[in-house]
């Protein structure tokens, strides 16, 4: 565990952003997704990145860890710049933590195996060491019982905070969560949010895309709010969520805090309903 | 009255079943019952091929089975991963390897290996090594795409996840795309087995001694010497006993991914 340590140290200055974002685009063939962002997220600062779907905030959180690569502009993680070509992108990765939305367990692996595999592989702990920080984040996310279960036998929630004691496993530095709950069943959703309102409490640093609108008022620092692949406005959550100054912020959150008074073509087109998951 | 629909079709699948029964009946009238009793089940002559029959011939035919399949699969594999790469000469490669090895007759690569290899190189390979070389190569080609299809079938979400804990490729592929690809692909290697089981049987074109005649080998040597079909159906009755069971296995693990799904 002490290596890891000494990793980080040599990542970056301490007092760099946890991210740094500049003059991000991403096009994928002619279709721009980003079209230029600049922001930056504090060390244990917690982020949540709002938006309608087709905005880019999903691509703007993959670039963030390179699962996406950006056509242009920079992205620093913790004094790191992850878009240098000559980047460790691994090494890197090691110290960002991701949740998907479509959960992404390894499903030949026991819950508890799926904690152990990357520490043991990447960090090299030991199979001791690994299986106890293992149980330690099992127990942290409230599945101490589901060590031996498989993904199969879990909830989408338990599957879902698996895969956060998975990410926390790694003791990273900041997470990334890619609209975590949009694939659980409504009566599911809390356990997970829980949890992340926990991480938060505890100072984790956090870039959430969610749709979860009383989530992002109750716990973020700053909301983002996304569309046509640029920032449109950021702000605290009362000043975004609560009192938006573009007409673009007020029509989306007028449909997603209330559905039921919106066009019903615009709100089948957003979010999750509109997303298959791949599993 | 014209008939019902329902009528009509019962009529005509009597008749079916008519035809069927009365093509049996002559057949078996026909057929010469006493000469096929003495040519298949002549007791002394199939008292006379036991233990050898067992000790060899079943034995050698498991051995030169999974001898090829071993190579092959680790074969296959490879050519699996090279036809996935991102590099374009491995690619080609993967490719054209396939594609010949799935194109031309097992038979050739038999004599092609058996008599080729010896006078290209100037050795005298070892009998196995040339059955598995031969059974491999051939095997490997389809095992490849079975294997490319299994890999492709894992989500891309299992990737990525294991890249975003800081895994390489590598590593990914290794750990997390490979287990569950032989998952997926665990019926129809199985069928493979299967296949490579009856094609072990062409070995005898590499010109084998006595103790390394396989099932069909031994058979239709013995049919020489006992003047007798009764080895031939020995020989098919045992490569039953190896490859019902793998047969069933298939389907129990077939059942097992429809329930997993």
């Amino acid at each position: 565990m002490s290596d890891v340590t000494t990793d980080r140290g040599a990542g970056g200055a301490e007092d760099a952003p946890a991210i740094d974002v500049r003059g991000l685009r991403k096009a994928f063939g002619e279709l721009e997704v980003l079209r230029g962002i600049d922001f930056s997220v504090g060390r244990g600062e917690v982020v949540c990145v709002i938006g309608p779907s087709g905005s880019g905030k999903s691509t703007l959180l993959r670039c963030v860890n390179l699962l996406e690569e950006p056509s242009a502009g920079r992205v620093t993680v913790a004094g790191t710049e992850v878009t240098d070509p000559d980047v460790d992108i691994d090494r890197v990765r090691r110290r960002i933590g991701m949740v998907f939305q479509s959960f992404n367990l390894f499903p030949h692996l026991t819950a508890l195996e799926n904690l152990t595999i990357a520490q043991r592989r990447v960090l090299r702990r030991g199979r001791p060491e690994a299986e106890r920080i293992g149980r330690a984040n099992l127990e942290r996310v409230g599945l101490g019982d589901k060590a031996t279960a498989y993904p199969a036998q879990l909830s989408g929630g338990q599957q879902q905070r698996v895969a956060i004691a998975r990410a926390l496993s790694m003791d990273p530095e900041l997470m990334l969560f890619d609209e975590p709950t949009s694939a659980l069943d409504p009566e599911l959703v809390g356990d997970v949010l829980a949890v992340m309102r926990g991480l938060a409490r505890d100072g984790m640093t956090m870039l959430v895309v969610t749709h979860e609108m009383s989530f992002a008022r109750e716990v973020a620092d700053r909301v983002v709010f996304m569309d046509g692949g640029v920032i449109v406005e950021q702000g605290t959550p009362e000043q975004v969520v609560g009192a938006p100054s573009h007409e673009r912020t007020r029509t989306f959150l007028a449909r997603v805090l209330d559905p039921a008074a919106a066009e019903v073509g615009e709100v089948a087109d957003d979010g999750a309903a509109g997303r298959r998951v791949d599993r | 009255m014209p008939l019902s629909r329902r009528r009509r079709a019962r009529i005509i699948r009597g008749v079916q079943y008519g035809v069927l029964v009365v093509a049996v009946v002559v057949l078996a009238l026909v057929a010469d019952w006493h000469q096929l009793r003495t040519a298949f089940f002549d007791v002394e002559v199939a008292k006379a091929l036991f233990p050898d029959i067992i000790t060899t011939a079943l034995l050698n035919t498991i051995l030169y089975t999974l001898l090829g399949f071993g190579f092959g699969l680790a074969l296959g594999l490879v050519l699996a991963l090279m036809r996935l790469s991102s590099v374009p000469p491995y690619r080609w490669i993967a490719i054209t390897y396939i594609e010949f090895f799935r194109g031309i007759p097992a038979l050739l690569v038999f004599i092609a290996l058996g008599f080729g290899v010896p006078l290209a190189f100037e050795v005298a390979l070892d009998m196995n090594v040339t059955v598995m070389l031969s059974l491999g190569l051939v095997g490997a080609a389809y095992m490849a795409e079975t294997i490319r299809a299994g890999i492709q079938a894992v989500p891309k979400g299992q990737t990525e996840a294991a890249r975003s804990l800081g895994m390489s490729q590598g590593r990914a592929m290794v750990s997390i795309i490979i287990p569950q690809a032989f998952r997926i692909v665990l019926p129809p290697l199985t069928n493979e087995l299967i296949l490579l089981t009856k094609d072990s049987s062409l070995v005898y074109l590499l010109g084998l001694a006595l103790n390394q005649f396989e099932l069909a080998n031994f058979g239709r040597d013995a049919l020489n010497e006992h003047k007798s079909l009764t080895p031939i159906l020995i020989a098919g009755l045992l490569y039953l006993v190896i490859t019902l069971p793998l047969g069933q296995l298939v389907r129990r693990l077939e059942a097992r991914t429809a329930k997993a799904r």
